[in-house]
């Protein structure tokens, strides 16, 4: 077999895969940039307008306010789900029993699907008959509105969030976790670390990778927040929870302007992607050499 | 009573005995080799005094304070890890500051004893690099350095030298003996390497079956050796151990191998169990090949081993009892040859129905 024969042999195995990578990536991805140039609606033909649609966005507020929902939106998930994801893995990094069932608990929310997360966090946070407005009744106090006042509804997304996606972080860093060998902690406990410092100087360092996939993962999935949105609030109210992918939604299929609506994505994809490259290279840095013992 | 004392130690992992009441005294300074094979105990005896297991029953007293109550950094034990366990993001200098620092020790005392230590160890260039940079055998002198820092009591080593290859092993091993001169500590250090066991230890413990088999000095562990077992178990090519019936003798033993052969051993009579089966060992050195018909017995050739110096040729007897005899390096003796065995009675050593070791009176 010549090395020729070989290598079109060799692309015939991943020839499905690149097929389908093409078909369902690669070809929206242009399709939505050509589209983002033309003003188009969902049944006919469009006409070539340029930049017009950037233009456009640029000075459009309620697309300037769903960018900044979007981001307040994630910098209030993105440190405490990792914090909270950290916190669950630490606890449950344990061979019993309950410590398996437990895992299965908190790793549950995250195959629910949106719609149902949605709706039980309604039953929750509704503030007349839901969970957290008994409680605080319970309390003595006046229950929060948290779907129905601006300055709360971006929390009450937060919080929702956190709650379903918390288990695969959570695995990630179980997985970290059993990374690190025994040894070092019992290096640690021979060296008198006490166990905030073991934590510290130790497990820490050691889940430094995963952290940082853990916080660059959650912060591109998050910038791209959706169904929660939509769900719980509509974007309500008056636009206090609209995020970037709703706005989008509205754009393409509520008022049919798909050029302005893939004008938005794209907006929305560069901002991902800076987001994404500065944090790599933000912590890029992590020296080749720290596996190793 | 200064020095370690073990007292009474069991220790069950579910259900599963792995030691069954060990006692052992060491000396302070003294050099200790835990050897056994797998499984025997040597290591799980290791991490309780370390403080990294907890025995089920028994004391473990260090300098007349008993440890096993105390956590692990407090019994002024350190310990040196098969894998080295060095934190892989700290530098060589924070590695070996790590367990001072936990220990509230001066900045400026902690900085005089890490660089101390690397001098001893030839490390000093190595102290701002960070594990992943460094060589096996360079981890290896950083895991000694940060237990030499602390400048413990004991010094604990689990297989220190097995993850080294056998040039840089041997070398270690040198080292290891030049640096036990120079800290005033004792040092357990668990091998199943028996060469290392052999030349670095004032006295050798032998586990096996979770229980302490023997415990002596290298020597007398290689000639003297208390059951069956740790015959066996030390010296390479291992002792052959051949089945043979007690014959009448006067003050020292008489034997009769499986072939009919007589040996007369200088095994005092006095103390050997009254049956009359017993078995009886001896070293390859113990046993030349000679002419066909000129030695104690005849025997086959199975095969030669050419070491250089010499050559081991392991050997059948007619009754098909296995034998390690030993040759000049330019042997002739080739497989399938007959050859006469001279074998040594007064270098033998026989071995009770228990396993128990009997040998020639002490010079």
């Amino acid at each position: 077999m010549t090395s020729a024969e070989r290598r079109w042999q060799g692309l015939l195995f991943v020839a499905p895969f690149l097929l389908l990578y093409l078909l369902i990536l690669i070809y929206p991805l242009l399709r939505g940039l050509w589209l983002s140039l033309y003003q188009v609606d969902l049944f006919g033909g469009g006409t070539f307008v340029g930049l017009a649609n950037y233009a456009r966005l640029a000075a459009d507020p309620v697309f300037g306010q769903s960018l900044i929902n979007t981001f307040l939106v994630t910098l209030m998930i993105v440190p405490l789900l990792t914090v909270v994801a950290l916190a669950l893995a630490l606890a449950l990094n344990r061979a019993t029993r309950s410590a398996a069932i437990l895992r299965g608990v908190f790793f549950s929310s995250a195959v629910l699907s949106v719609t149902i997360v949605t709706l039980i966090w309604r039953f929750i946070l509704a503030p007349d008959a839901g969970l957290l407005g008994e409680l605080w009744t319970a309390l003595g106090r006046e229950p929060l509105p948290f779907l129905s006042a601006p300055n709360l509804v971006l929390p009450a997304l937060a919080m929702t969030t956190i709650w379903w996606s918390v288990g695969f972080p959570m695995l990630l860093f179980l997985a970290g976790l059993q990374q690190i060998p025994q040894d070092m902690y019992e290096a640690a406990a021979l060296d008198r670390a006490s166990k905030w410092t073991t934590f510290w100087r130790v497990t820490l360092p050691s889940l430094r990778r995963t952290t940082i996939l853990v916080v660059m993962l959650q912060t591109a999935a998050q910038l791209q927040i959706f169904g929660q949105s939509q769900l719980l609030t509509a974007g309500g109210p008056s636009g206090a929870s609209r995020t970037a992918v709703l706005f989008l939604f509205e754009t393409a299929f509520g008022r049919w302007e798909l050029g302005y609506a893939s004008a938005a994505a794209e907006i929305l994809f560069l901002i991902i992607l800076a987001v994404t490259l500065t944090q790599y290279m933000l912590t890029g840095r992590v020296r080749a050499g720290e596996d190793g013992r | 009573m200064p020095g370690l004392q073990l007292r009474n130690i069991r220790k069950a992992f579910k259900g599963t005995e792995v030691l069954a009441g060990v006692d052992l005294d060491v000396a302070p300074r003294e050099f200790i080799a835990f050897l056994g094979p797998s499984g025997s105990g040597k290591s799980t005896l290791l991490r309780i005094v370390a403080g990294l297991e907890t025995s089920d029953e028994g004391e473990v007293i260090l300098d007349d304070r008993r440890i096993d109550t105390l956590p692990p950094g407090d019994r002024g034990v350190a310990m040196v890890f098969q894998h080295y366990a060095l934190y892989p993001h700290m530098t060589v200098r924070e590695n070996m500051a790590f367990g001072l620092k936990n220990a509230r020790v001066p900045r400026a005392e902690i900085d005089g004893l890490v660089t101390d230590a690397a001098r001893t160890l030839e490390i000093e260039e190595l102290l701002d690099r960070k594990p992943a940079q460094m060589s096996g055998g360079q981890r290896q002198r950083v895991a000694i350095g940060r237990a030499i820092v602390k400048k413990p009591r004991l010094f604990l080593l689990d297989e220190p030298l097995s993850n080294l290859d056998a040039a840089l092993r041997l070398r270690t091993r040198v080292e290891l003996a030049q640096l036990r001169q120079r800290v005033d500590a004792g040092v357990i250090m668990v091998t199943h390497d028996q060469a290392e066991a052999m030349t670095l230890a004032d006295r050798i413990v032998v586990f096996n079956d979770r229980r302490i088999q023997q415990v002596a000095p290298p020597m007398e562990i290689y000639s003297r050796p208390a059951n069956s077992f740790v015959a066996r178990f030390v010296g390479s090519p291992a002792m052959t151990i051949i089945p043979a019936r007690l014959a009448d003798g006067g003050a020292f033993a008489s034997v009769l191998l499986g072939n009919g052969t007589r040996l007369d051993t200088q095994v005092p009579t006095d103390g050997l169990p009254g049956s009359g089966a017993v078995e009886i060992g001896m070293r390859p050195e113990g046993v030349r090949v000679c002419g066909q018909g000129q030695g104690t017995t005849d025997a086959e050739v199975q095969l030669v081993e050419r070491l250089g110096e010499r050559s081991l040729v392991y050997a059948r007897l007619d009754d098909g009892a296995a034998i390690t005899a030993e040759d000049a390096g330019t042997t002739s003796a080739k497989v399938g040859d007959r050859v006469g065995l001279s074998i040594d009675g007064a270098a033998a050593h026989l071995f009770g129905p228990d396993g128990t070791g009997y040998h020639r009176a002490a010079a």
